[in-house]
């Protein structure tokens, strides 16, 4: 609040979201759809070449999932992921190789402040919360569905 | 002399003597690369570190004001110096090999003027011949240090700013130095404004009260209005910011538009280097009113001009415990003897 | 022709699961970490109650590349691994179905910042 503006808090804050320049939401979407579907489809390629020469199914999806987070470091590493992520936004951060991106991209950063504490720590400081979350639900998924199974 | 509710008159006028500016490569590419004094090509300046290179551009930039006017450390009383970093790192490891008397201060991006304004009146009132008022930011260390890593794939928001990596300093002596250098008339310390804003991304949003308050305040308490000046110059506001404040004015049925200036806007070339709505930080006023405008003042293309940092003081984590940001702006007024 | 509709459903789905980030991203001021969270859980709670299941049959890599399909291989795993080896498994299915992403992501991310240094956009 301020004596001098004749709003309050509620009406400034509308007062600037009508002011301020929105996203170019439509130039946005096109490119998240166009990025993510072709970095899921790198994967499919990945994982077929694999099933081509005669690995299991499983497998192959796993290598797949392996090289793409390969690929997202290493592209990380040559600075070229967080310009790929200014264009393509939640299509190169929603993938697999984004979740890569994020850990090496703190953990370059923090190299600066030595390798355990720094580089160590920090690594997850992005990623951290996907594996506490995911693997937190996992967890409660399995005992609900364990129970269901002691009663059925 | 206090006039009014919060400024401040100097009766015996102290001038700025010179300034000093350094800029980094994206502002050196920026349309206003001819007017700094010094540049540096690389990010790190030649260090380990983007924190350590940020104290290093700014000892380069307040040594070469100490060369370029023939003092030495020894000359210079007390040095007035802040950045954006905790603990203001980037100032304090730099001032560490002066051996001058040092005082650091954090008031965000507003902290050019706070530093002008404290050196301003320690000169005015006798308590000194020398004092040197400097400031700087980084666009990488203050990146980690309030946003994601430097790395990290994601898009800015379109209200969002880019921190300038640049120093600016200033030595302010007695008014009775001869020379014909700009003088400070008067400065008003603002308060803090906090209209309720929580988007870290939207700072120009965010700090637009506070501008408009101390400007407001300002001719309030000294009788001056919008005509006085040649130039209203705040600091970061950005394209959002400066729009705001523009349009906060014209509600008072007062026109600044034909002199309102903003360093933030101006430093880049937004639309070719994509900076969105323009630069922030502490370097940005800093090095602009140091190269570009200090020059103007100089030659006499502008003789008064009120000059005004605005700065946000919310910290990564206000922000995460849900806090809004409150603002704040300093102006100094600058004249030339005419 | 097949080949070519296969690959065709891969490139919808995933282009659809990221364009529901961007829609969040832009309209809800949701930061992109949260983001990744909610995908993690929201594509792990779908494979419990089946409706992921579908999706991944239908387009495959599409729908397991993005980060909901990390919490897909995390549910599935939980699930087997508690058919299988029963109350245990409710703490070792999930891990161990995505031991391997985890593990690469860990090392690449190390290995990748040992040779990186970072640069301004």
């Amino acid at each position: 609040m301020n004596e001098n503006i004749a709003m309050n808090d509620e009406e400034y804050s509308d007062y600037v979201e009508q002011k301020a320049k929105k996203s170019p939401i439509a130039k946005n979407i096109f490119w998240a759809f166009l990025v993510g579907g072709l970095i899921c489809m790198i994967g499919q390629l990945i994982a077929d070449i694999c099933m081509f020469f005669s690995i299991s199914k499983e497998d192959s999806s796993t290598i797949s999932t392996i090289i793409l987070i390969f690929l997202g470091a290493f592209l990380t590493a040559i600075n070229v992921y967080s310009r790929l992520g200014k264009v393509a936004g939640a299509g190169s951060t929603v993938p697999i190789t984004g979740f890569s991106n994020s850990i090496v991209a703190p953990a370059i950063e923090f190299k600066m402040e030595g390798y355990i504490l720094g580089l160590g720590s920090n690594m997850f400081k992005v990623a951290g919360p996907v594996l506490v979350y995911g693997i937190t639900s996992s967890v409660i998924i399995g005992f609900i569905y364990w129970l269901i199974k002691l009663f059925m | 002399m206090k006039v009014g509710k919060q400024t401040i008159r100097l009766e015996n006028t102290p001038k700025i003597l010179d300034t000093c500016s350094i800029v980094g490569p994206k502002e050196f590419a920026g349309p206003l690369s001819s007017y700094f004094d010094l540049h540096v090509d690389d990010v790190f300046v030649g260090e380990k570190s983007f924190e350590k290179g940020e104290s290093h551009m700014l000892n380069s930039c307040i040594n070469h004001l100490l060369s370029k006017n023939g003092f030495s450390t020894q000359d210079i009383d007390y040095i007035f110096a802040g950045d954006l970093l905790n603990q203001c790192i980037s100032s304090g490891y730099c001032i560490r090999d002066f051996n001058i008397p040092f005082f650091g201060l954090y008031g965000a991006c507003s902290t050019f003027c706070e530093s002008l304004t404290l050196a301003s009146l320690l000169v005015d009132g006798g308590f000194a011949k020398k004092v040197v008022a400097a400031t700087s930011s980084h666009f990488c260390s203050a990146e980690r240090q309030f946003r994601m890593p430097l790395e990290h794939g994601n898009q800015m928001s379109p209200t969002g700013q880019c921190t300038v990596t640049a120093s600016g300093c200033a030595v302010v002596v007695p008014g009775t130095v001869k020379g014909n250098s700009p003088k400070v008339t008067y400065v008003t310390p603002g308060k803090i404004v906090d209209m309720g804003i929580k988007d870290m991304t939207n700072m120009g949003g965010a700090m637009a009260p506070a501008a408009f308050d101390t400007i407001l305040t300002h001719f309030k308490d000294t009788g001056r209005n919008p005509n006085y000046y040649d130039k209203i110059i705040t600091g970061d506001l950005g394209l959002l910011g400066a729009d705001i404040l523009v349009d906060l004015f014209s509600k008072q049925g007062i026109d600044i538009s034909s002199k309102h200036e903003d360093c933030g806007c101006i430093i880049y070339d937004n639309e070719a280097q994509d900076t969105h709505s323009g630069g922030s930080g502490c370097g940005c006023i800093a090095s602009v009113f140091s190269g570009y405008f200090f020059e103007q003042l100089k030659t006499k293309k502008l003789n008064k001009v009120l000059l005004v940092a605005t700065g946000a003081l919310m910290s990564p984590v206000s922000s995460m415990q849900g806090e809004s940001i409150p603002s704040i702006a300093h102006a100094v007024a600058i004249e030339n003897e005419v | 022709m097949d080949i070519f509709l296969e690959y065709l459903k891969v490139f919808i789905t995933g282009g659809l699961i990221c364009t529901v980030g961007q829609i969040l991203i832009d309209k809800t001021k949701l930061t992109p970490a949260r983001i990744l969270v909610l995908f993690v859980t929201l594509g792990a709670i779908f494979t419990a109650i089946g409706i992921y299941e579908p999706l991944v049959q239908f387009g495959n890599a599409g729908a397991k590349v993005p980060i909901s399909g990390f919490g897909y291989s995390l549910a599935k795993g939980v699930m087997k691994e508690v058919d299988e080896i029963g109350f245990i498994g409710i703490f070792t299915g999930g891990v161990k179905a995505t031991s391997a992403g985890i593990a690469a992501a860990v090392v690449f991310g190390y290995l990748a910042s040992l040779f990186a240094k970072p640069t301004i956009k």
